[in-house]
């Protein structure tokens, strides 16, 4: 009984942490572009502007809604869904803190640990291509069909490589399971530092699978007019625009936690707290680093321009996929002759 | 061992959706509810607790081989007129064609064992196992697949740089 209670506590506050981290964030994007371009961001409602989320919520909730006359209403409707809803799934698997003892039994701060972790991950975003696919499509628009197939098989070019990347990070952590990666990575002993390529290549995809800048062709006002979601109005494109920040969230939280020791940090278990105290303030750097990952998403966002079309294509095909392919060689290479398998 | 009420909601809908891609008027409409299918499909595994193949088989049919088929369904512009309409003769004879391969179908089931649901500690399913099974016992099979696929990747490359020059 308690155990379910517990977990239910976790997955909603996990649904409402991730919900409000994406609504700050999107006040923080605007903070950081105005902190870049020199201006000051909104500062209107409330003080520092904090309110500003609220206020562009509620703007989103009362406009009009517009479903054009053409269009494929149920799909149009689908659309949207997948989309939040793939980007709401993810959250499920990553191991947010490591266990409270309450009562003088233990509880995992993570909603599952299911032993295939890392590749539910990658079967959720493999269906969230379809919320860009199907709202393209169903708007019966030739610019968000455009932009829809944009987005797609951008997504597919760079899913190839990010699991050729996970490959390599098996190879060196034997398990699927996020949790005991994160665990393996106790003390400093994190993931960036045995596999640096592989750290690269994942982040730059995990930057195309968000389709945030450099990569954000799907949505490129100037070729596209708004891209796959011209056609949306009110909540439906407050969906589309809002899973993009969940999305931001917990791919940091995943880049976090696969290569940066998740809620380990060094001298952990030097400081002679008690396991709970231990446990909340692994949380809180946890979430100190997915903080710095997302700063980072809106730093390069701000910073870099987009690339063109045909460039992102050979960037995934020609570079990112023959060089995870290499990595994975050399990964090899050194487990065999680190176990004395080489000769 | 009787199955599970959950396994009576996902046959149901795997069964629906199969029968709405054939029914639907509309040829994408006919894609999604086959992704649809194959989600159905998959969750089956997960009720067998084979988890890897359910990754797997979302990740691979679901996500990647369904989404160029819906690419080349978007692009391809599908109106009725254009479809083609075939004689009554044809028709008859490929509805009784279908009907004896799935009696045949049905024989070929028929005589298989039936295997209830594991039980949730059974690790038969985990990838470690299922990696030991495929390079030890399969290992011939396992390596002549991977060069049929290695191969059939390399005419599928060459087929396109035709078409493209």
């Amino acid at each position: 009984m308690e155990f379910i209670l517990f977990k239910l506590v976790l997955v909603i506050s996990v649904f409402v942490a991730s919900l409000l981290i994406a609504m700050y964030s999107t006040y923080g994007e605007r903070k950081i572009a105005a902190f870049f371009q020199d201006r000051l961001g909104p500062n209107r409602a409330g003080p520092f502007g904090l309110l500003q989320p609220l206020a562009d919520g509620v703007k989103m909730f009362m406009k009009e809604e517009i479903i054009p006359t053409n269009a494929d209403k149920a799909l149009f409707i689908l659309g949207p869904c997948v989309m939040m809803m793939t980007a709401c799934m993810t959250g499920v698997v990553i191991p947010w803190g490591n266990s409270l003892i309450i009562g003088g039994q233990e509880y995992m701060m993570q909603i599952t640990d299911i032993n295939i972790g890392i590749l539910y991950v990658f079967g959720v975003v493999s269906i969230g291509v379809y919320g860009i696919m199907i709202g393209g499509w169903a708007s019966n628009n030739k610019y968000s069909l455009m932009g829809a197939i944009r987005g797609s098989s951008q997504m597919i070019s760079y899913e190839l490589a990010m699991g050729l990347a996970i490959i390599a990070l098996i190879m060196t952590t034997g398990t699927l399971s996020i949790r005991e990666m994160v665990q393996q990575q106790h003390g400093a002993h994190w993931n960036v530092f045995y596999q640096p390529l592989g750290f690269l290549l994942f982040i730059i995809c995990a930057f195309a699978e968000c389709n945030r800048t450099p990569f954000d062709l799907p949505e490129c006002e100037t070729e596209l007019v708004g891209g796959y979601h011209t056609e949306y109005s009110s909540m439906k494109l407050g969906f589309y625009l809002f899973a993009e920040y969940i999305n931001m969230f917990i791919s940091s939280a995943i880049i976090a936690s696969l290569y940066f020791g998740g809620y380990n940090f060094p001298f952990l278990s030097n400081l002679g707290l008690s396991h709970n105290a231990l446990s909340l303030l692994g949380t809180a750097v946890f979430f100190g680093k997915i903080f710095f990952f997302i700063f980072l998403f809106m730093w390069i966002r701000w910073t870099i321009p987009r690339f063109r079309y045909d460039q992102l294509m050979h960037l995934g095909w020609r570079i990112m996929i023959p060089l995870a392919l290499f990595n994975i060689l050399l990964t090899a290479l050194v487990v065999l002759w680190r176990s004395g398998q080489l000769g | 061992m009787e199955p599970s009420l959950p396994f009576y909601i996902l046959a149901t809908l795997s069964v629906f959706s199969a029968l709405m891609v054939v029914l639907s008027r509309k040829p994408v409409h006919s894609v999604l509810y086959l992704i649809f299918c194959f989600f159905t499909i998959g969750c089956h595994y997960l009720l067998l607790n084979a988890q890897f193949l359910f990754a797997v088989h979302i990740i691979v049919y679901t996500g990647a081989i369904m989404v160029l088929f819906l690419f080349s369904i978007m692009f391809i512009n599908m109106n009725k007129e254009s479809e083609p309409h075939k004689n009554t003769l044809i028709k008859i004879a490929a509805g009784v064609l279908a009907g004896l391969l799935f009696l045949v179908l049905l024989e070929a089931t028929k005589g298989a064992e039936t295997l209830g649901p594991p039980s949730p500690n059974e690790s038969y399913s985990t990838v470690a196992n299922l990696g030991k099974v495929l390079y030890g016992q399969y290992l011939l099979p396992f390596e002549i697949i991977s060069i049929m696929l290695l191969s059939a990747m390399v005419g599928a490359v060459m087929l396109g740089k035709k078409s493209v020059d």
